[in-house]
């Protein structure tokens, strides 16, 4: 029988044979330490392994809630058909840019064609239509920037997934997903992050007094 | 000091449509010379084999980025003067700074305006 002081080295020596052990796992030991325990217990004692036991008993709820949850299905469908539909936006604000483009190429070949200010007239429309359109490029980066996110978040979701069906694995934990880390200005990769949303933004004239700092 | 306007300019961008952009750009002010690469090494290549008085590149293009282009470019013992505007949506002050210490001659930032286009080709030319 288990006196109360050999509680401490009990509960690591069990830690140490099942270091994954599951929630319900633990609240199996529990229940037995406290079954095989002789003498009295203090009153710190009791409400400590109460603890212990309820808090597995949340755990191994939560994983039950988890797997419930068919988590599965945000990586098997709908982060594949949210990524899917971004890359359909790209691709048609794509042709629709072309068509665009074509249509103003024309324009501007009737330009020189025009008398007095119509010629000038086309050509300064022309021109803020082309600059309109480079929206085509900063929107395509935005969007890949969100299906990087997806795909960040996908691979997050596999980790929990992976967590809470380890029985099935064999106890093996799966990699944890990569933390994001700072840009490394010697690493041309690391510089690569697409526009920034309006606030975060430098504008031309911050770029432009930027530049004339090192001259 | 005159802007040499019949000089082969050379744009690089991934995004066909921006080049496209760029290149009716250029041509409403009487740039006509222009040629197109689609990443850094179709545009070292171009860049080597050819004669161009100007390189307006975007950043964000794989396998060899527009900074890295920059960089190869002031390697080159003939290509090392070689005006050299960049056009990207990166707008953080690392990319402006290792852009600057790369040797850039001009940066633009996406989204960009034809007015500033030229701007910043005459200002570089005027130097160059």
């Amino acid at each position: 029988m288990l006196e109360p002081a050999q509680l401490p080295q009990r509960l690591a020596q069990l830690g140490a044979r099942y270091p994954e052990s599951d929630p319900e796992m633990v609240a199996d030991v529990v229940r037995a330490v406290l079954s095989s325990m002789r003498g009295d217990l203090s009153a710190n004692d009791t409400a400590l392994l109460s603890e212990v036991e309820e808090l597995a008993q949340t755990l191994a709820a939560a994983r039950a809630e988890i797997a419930a949850l068919q988590a599965d299905d945000i990586n098997d469908s709908h982060i594949p058909s949210a990524t899917d539909e971004l890359d359909a936006i790209v691709a048609h604000t794509a042709v629709a840019t072309n068509i665009i483009l074509e249509c103003c190429e024309k324009l501007d070949e009737l330009g020189p064609t025009l008398t007095g200010a119509a010629g000038q007239v086309v050509q300064d429309v022309t021109t803020r239509v082309y600059e309109a359109c480079s929206f085509q490029d900063i929107t395509g980066q935005r969007i890949t920037k969100v299906v990087a996110t997806l795909k960040a978040i996908e691979s997050k979701v596999a980790h929990i997934i992976a967590v809470f069906s380890r029985d099935q694995m064999g106890g093996a934990l799966p990699p944890a997903a990569s933390e994001c880390v700072g840009p490394d200005i010697n690493d041309p990769a690391s510089l690569m992050n697409g526009p920034q949303l309006p606030a975060a933004a430098m504008g031309q004239s911050d770029i432009d007094a930027l530049l004339a700092s090192f001259d | 000091m005159a802007v040499d306007k019949n000089m082969n300019v050379l744009i690089v961008d991934d995004y066909k449509t921006m080049l496209r952009i760029i290149r009716n750009l250029l041509k409403q002010i009487d740039f006509n010379n222009v040629e197109e690469a689609a990443d850094g090494g179709e545009a070292l290549a171009k860049l080597k084999a050819g004669n161009f008085g100007l390189v307006i590149s975007d950043w964000n293009m794989v396998p060899m980025s527009g900074l890295e282009l920059l960089q190869e470019v002031r390697q080159d013992a003939r290509l090392k003067t070689l005006p050299f505007i960049m056009i990207t949506a990166e707008s953080k002050t690392e990319n402006v700074v290792a852009a600057k210490q790369a040797g850039v001659s001009n940066y633009i930032v996406k989204p960009f305006n034809a007015e500033t286009l030229r701007e910043k080709i005459e200002k570089v030319l005027a130097h160059a």
